[in-house]
């Protein structure tokens, strides 16, 4: 192993913020968003690319940012929990899972939404197969999952000509 | 560039496999060449009776792809291999190119005519994918050299295919996994391969369990020879994930469902299946 290890240059946006940053090669992007950033909304669930703890949207589909290296973000567009708020107003996707009861620890949820994010975006009115598959890499060890099903059907049915 | 580097010196494609690896320290790289940022290398295309995937071909782009989704087991793997997150990032070349024991694509394209093309300083090579995994992790790539391309014929007229999967849940690798190819004359198997993925260190090609499908009718008496050739064909490790006994009897139950499936593709039915899991 070489003595120092020589850093990376990166630049990104974070919902929709620019940023820039030097990052060791080995540096998750988990690490990033929470370390550096200071976004911890993203959470580390297993480590292991089980929990889905840590997803966020990388050029809009969902990635999971423990599985990914930080320097393999330079040019991308990420988006977090963070980014859902706009000007102190909540994302449907907030509403909804905030209305449906679709959370009680909370631990998952940041993850739960984003992987929401990219199945509404492509489907407003999921049946539950597809809402099943889309969430299928979350892991929710609280709710038993029928509130988030009802949670991303109400956000799908909001979103709907947004 | 990997010449240069040495050795420990490894490419990174997707990275679902590789990065959890090196977290566990089971890999321990002394540089990564990301594979990502090169343009043009993630593409489905279909020409000369054959689609070509690029090698960083994402699989949730193959779950997506009209052309793909021509060959029924194609999608059947590629919409199922682990979860939404992880086939947005995750490779068929990284798949073929890390031949991890309990990889989904190697079982699959075992039973198609299958190509890899290669690229290294030398130039190019394209070598059939049977014999191109040649142990667990273990390919016969170079170390300087990289899939550059896969390709799989289109396959013949009343033929069909599937692939089946069990896993415990959505992330995890399958417990067993089968893949199987017929080729119909009528009511009688002309031909048939059947390849059986997470039962061995490499995928396992049943051969007696091809032998006793082919040349006759899908019946009964068929299947449930071939289920005692499947059994004894393949060679699980007891694990967490179950016991070797259970393996064998998995896969052979895995083979039933998926010779029925292929069966009535190849008639022309449509059938969707996938990975199963909780």
């Amino acid at each position: 192993m070489p003595e120092t290890i020589e850093k990376v240059a990166i630049q990104l946006k974070v919902n929709g913020k620019p940023h820039s940053a030097s990052v060791e090669p080995r540096m998750l992007l988990v690490e990033l968003l929470r370390e550096e950033f200071n976004l911890t909304g993203t959470h580390v669930g297993c480590d292991t690319t089980y929990c889905g703890a840590c997803t966020v949207l990388m050029n809009g589909v969902a990635v999971k940012s423990c599985t990914m290296f930080a320097a393999q973000a330079d040019g991308a567009e990420i988006l977090t929990v963070e980014g859902l708020e706009k000007d102190g107003t909540l994302h449907p996707i907030q509403k909804a899972f905030g209305e449906s009861y679709g959370l009680q620890c909370g631990y998952c949820t940041p993850g739960l939404m984003l992987s929401t994010y990219q199945l509404v975006s492509e489907n407003h009115e999921p049946n539950d197969t597809e809402i099943r598959k889309a969430i299928a890499g979350n892991t929710c060890r609280c709710t038993g999952y029928q509130n988030i099903f009802k949670a991303i059907r109400l956000a799908g049915h909001s979103m709907k000509g947004a | 560039m990997l010449s240069q580097l040495g050795d420990d010196a490894k490419l990174l494609a997707g990275g679902q496999s590789l990065i959890p690896l090196m977290k566990l320290r089971f890999a321990n790289p002394s540089h990564l060449v990301d594979l990502n940022f090169i343009p043009g290398v993630a593409y489905i295309k279909e020409e000369e009776g054959a689609v070509r995937f690029g090698a960083l071909t994402r699989h949730a782009e193959i779950e997506k792809s009209g052309i793909a989704a021509r060959i029924p087991i194609l999608h059947d793997c590629a919409a199922g291999i682990a979860d939404t997150q992880i086939r947005n990032r995750g490779t068929i070349g990284g798949s073929l190119a890390e031949a991890d024991p309990s990889g989904d694509w190697a079982a699959v394209l075992l039973t198609q005519k299958t190509e890899i093309r290669c690229l290294s300083p030398r130039g190019e090579r394209t070598l059939p994918l049977a014999g191109f995994i040649s142990d667990a992790y273990t390919t016969l790539l170079e170390h300087d050299e990289l899939v550059s391309e896969i390709v799989v014929k289109s396959p013949e007229k009343n033929s069909g295919g599937a692939y089946l999967a069990f896993k415990r849940s959505a992330p995890v690798y399958p417990t067993a996994s089968a893949a199987v190819h017929v080729a119909m004359e009528g009511d009688i198997c002309r031909d048939a391969a059947i390849v059986l993925g997470c039962v061995g260190l490499v995928p396992v090609k049943a051969t007696a369990a091809e032998a006793a499908l082919r040349g006759g009718k899908i019946d009964d008496k068929a299947v449930t020879a071939v289920m005692e050739a499947v059994r004894t064909a393949v060679d699980p490790q007891p694990d967490m994930r179950g016991s070797a006994e259970y393996k064998r009897m998995l896969a052979a139950a895995l083979v039933k469902s998926a010779i029925a499936v292929a069966a009535r593709r190849a008639r022309g039915e449509r059938v969707e299946v996938s990975h199963i899991y909780a």
